[in-house]
């Protein structure tokens, strides 16, 4: 998918605090269609905050977030997912009670803006995709870490997304896993879906993405193509420590 | 990537058509009962199916939707009272039940406009609170006579065999139906919605699933099959004291019966609540020692059964026995590159 000017996501002054901590100060993100965005940053530079401002688990103290052009601010997480923006979680969510298939046919039926004339069959077409089609009539409850990880970007997709925000997904996973999930999420982002990424595994970001933000203590400290932004003194200072 | 492979759906094999079949056995032997055992049996049948009404409730309740209820006597509790108010104006008794079963599904709407906003603890003592709230209105009213109680006087106008077995029928019917009703439920896309919701809230939220929306269609259907409950028992007993309806015990019966039969399943409610009446049929008459026991047995399950008896019984099945899941069969496998 080549790269458009259409913004897909976009916050403006956004900003979050419990009580007198701030944890988010003033966040303007613009994010494109077709970009696939990587979001770094040391333990406690609020990405997960604003993981969590954007898809709605909470309201922010101030500022908006836009998707496609309309304002979501107000929108709770179930119509934001509806309208377009797609998330997985960094701790994988499956519904341990049913199984893979029906995992994913729960977010055909209710993730859409639009039914689907046949969601038993944008289900397992989504399962082949992610590869877990040999997998449809387990429960969920017995996969591995891999394939949670793999279950919850297919939930995520069958929502049919525009936006994906992925939270931490590399986590805990051996480096060959690491590979196969990479490789999944280009696949994903060739098919047209617009990616945001937070991750703490720099070397999956740089592989990966077609620009790269960091954040420290509540603020983006740079923004811009994967190489500069590794580069920038103020990155090197925040993310690896003063002395690197 | 994409490979063109035809799949097909199955929901329900050979479990399933056998409990069906139990089922059906057991309902049309219910229904028999007037004539097989006499005015007793009836009486006892109506006890059985009260107790299943309730504990396949509070499980829809506590084990699907995530609310833990301990007020569900406010439904209970409110619909035999209206019965009463209904009767004493002049309203044919078993017409009361059913109106008075439509003001359990209403309240139950209302109620969760505002019960809803309230999660864990603060929605679980949030229904004690109604419930006893709605307990002291029903005592100031005069005909209830306060904890005196009265009596659904208005039953003398048929005689005792052929009310024990209209009773006994009605609530058959309210009991199928109110089951029939929450399977429908269940594989219906909502269903699959109140699953999620059991399994992952906040999963549930990311994937689009409008969740309060989804719980308040439960809360009500919950709401409904209770208020049946109260109704049915109040016809079956005939007295109505305002304790004895909106008391705490039946709570304990509900929590007893789920947690006991298995949290989350169709099949595990309907097994507490047999357990709860074979028990309470063998040892009811032993007073204190009777609900001893009973504590014991639940003290039992939480430690060497946590999941309740169908939580052992249902993954040892070929198949659910309640069939609200698919299964996938895939035809003209093609070769397919696993990454």
């Amino acid at each position: 998918m080549t790269q458009t000017d259409t913004l897909v996501l976009q916050s403006s002054g956004l900003s979050m605090a419990f009580g007198d901590f701030k944890v988010l100060e003033d966040i303007d993100l613009r994010v494109t269609q077709g970009e696939i965005v990587g979001v770094l940053g040391p333990n406690g530079a609020g990405k997960t905050t604003l993981m969590n401002l954007l898809t709605g688990a909470y309201a922010p103290t101030a500022g908006r977030v836009q998707l496609m052009g309309k304002d979501v601010t107000r929108l709770a997480t179930a119509a934001r997912c509806r309208q377009g923006l797609g998330r997985t979680h960094q701790v994988p969510r499956p519904f341990t009670g049913m199984t893979v298939f029906e995992n994913v046919l729960v977010s055909v039926r209710h993730g859409r803006a639009t039914a689907v004339p046949d969601p038993v069959a944008v289900a397992w077409d989504v399962l082949h995709d992610t590869g877990l089609a040999a997998s449809a009539n387990r429960q969920a409850s017995t996969l591995g870490l891999l394939d949670r990880k793999r279950l919850e970007l297919s939930r995520a997709l069958a929502t049919d997304p525009q936006v994906l925000l992925l939270d931490e997904i590399g986590g805990g996973l051996t480096e060959a896993e690491g590979d196969k999930l990479v490789a999944l999420i280009g696949n994903i982002h060739a098919s047209g879906v617009t990616i945001i990424w937070i991750e703490h595994i720099m070397r999956m970001l740089l592989n990966s993405c077609s620009r790269l933000i960091c954040m420290a203590g509540g603020q983006i400290i740079a923004d811009g193509a994967p190489g500069e932004v590794i580069d920038a003194p103020a990155v090197q200072s925040a993310y690896f420590g003063a002395a690197a | 990537m994409m490979t063109q492979s035809l799949i097909t759906v199955t929901r329900g094999g050979a479990t399933a058509q056998i409990t069906l079949a139990l089922l059906a056995v057991a309902a049309l032997v219910l229904a028999g009962l007037p004539w097989l055992s006499g005015i007793g049996g009836s009486g006892r049948a109506v006890a059985l199916l009260v107790y299943i009404l309730l504990a396949v409730m509070w499980n829809a309740l506590a084990g699907f939707a995530g609310l833990v209820s301990i007020g569900q006597t406010l439904f209970f509790g409110v619909a035999a009272y209206i019965t009463i108010r209904l009767a004493d104006a002049g309203v044919d008794p078993y017409v009361a039940i059913l109106l008075a079963i439509a003001a359990g599904a209403l309240l139950g709407w209302i109620t969760s406009l505002f019960m809803l906003s309230l999660s864990g603890g603060e929605f679980a003592i949030g229904m004690w609170v109604l419930s006893s709230l709605a307990h002291l209105c029903v005592n100031l009213d005069p005909l209830i006579q306060g904890e005196t109680g009265t009596s659904l006087i208005a039953l003398n106008a048929y005689a005792l065999e052929t009310r024990s077995a209209w009773t006994l029928w009605l609530a058959l019917a309210v009991t199928v139906a109110v089951l029939a009703a929450l399977v429908v439920l269940l594989r219906s896309r909502t269903g699959a919605a109140i699953t999620a919701i059991r399994d992952d809230e906040i999963g549930s939220r990311s994937i689009g699933v409008d969740v309060i929306r989804t719980k308040r269609i439960v809360f009500v259907l919950a709401a409904t099959g209770t208020a049946a409950a109260g109704a049915l028992w109040l016809a079956s007993n005939t007295t109505f004291q305002p304790r004895a309806y909106f008391g705490v015990q039946w709570t304990a019966y509900m929590l007893f019966m789920v947690l006991v039969g298995g949290l989350g399943r169709i099949e595990g409610a309907l097994i507490g609540a047999l357990l709860f009446f074979v028990i309470e049929t063998l040892f009811g008459a032993f007073g204190a020692w009777y609900l001893v026991g009973l504590g014991a047995v639940a003290v039992g399950f939480a430690l060497f059964l946590p999941n309740g008896i169908w939580g052992w019984i249902g993954p040892r099945l070929p198949g659910e026995a309640i069939p609200t899941g698919y299964l996938i069969t895939e035809i003209n496998k093609t070769s397919r590159e696993e990454n």
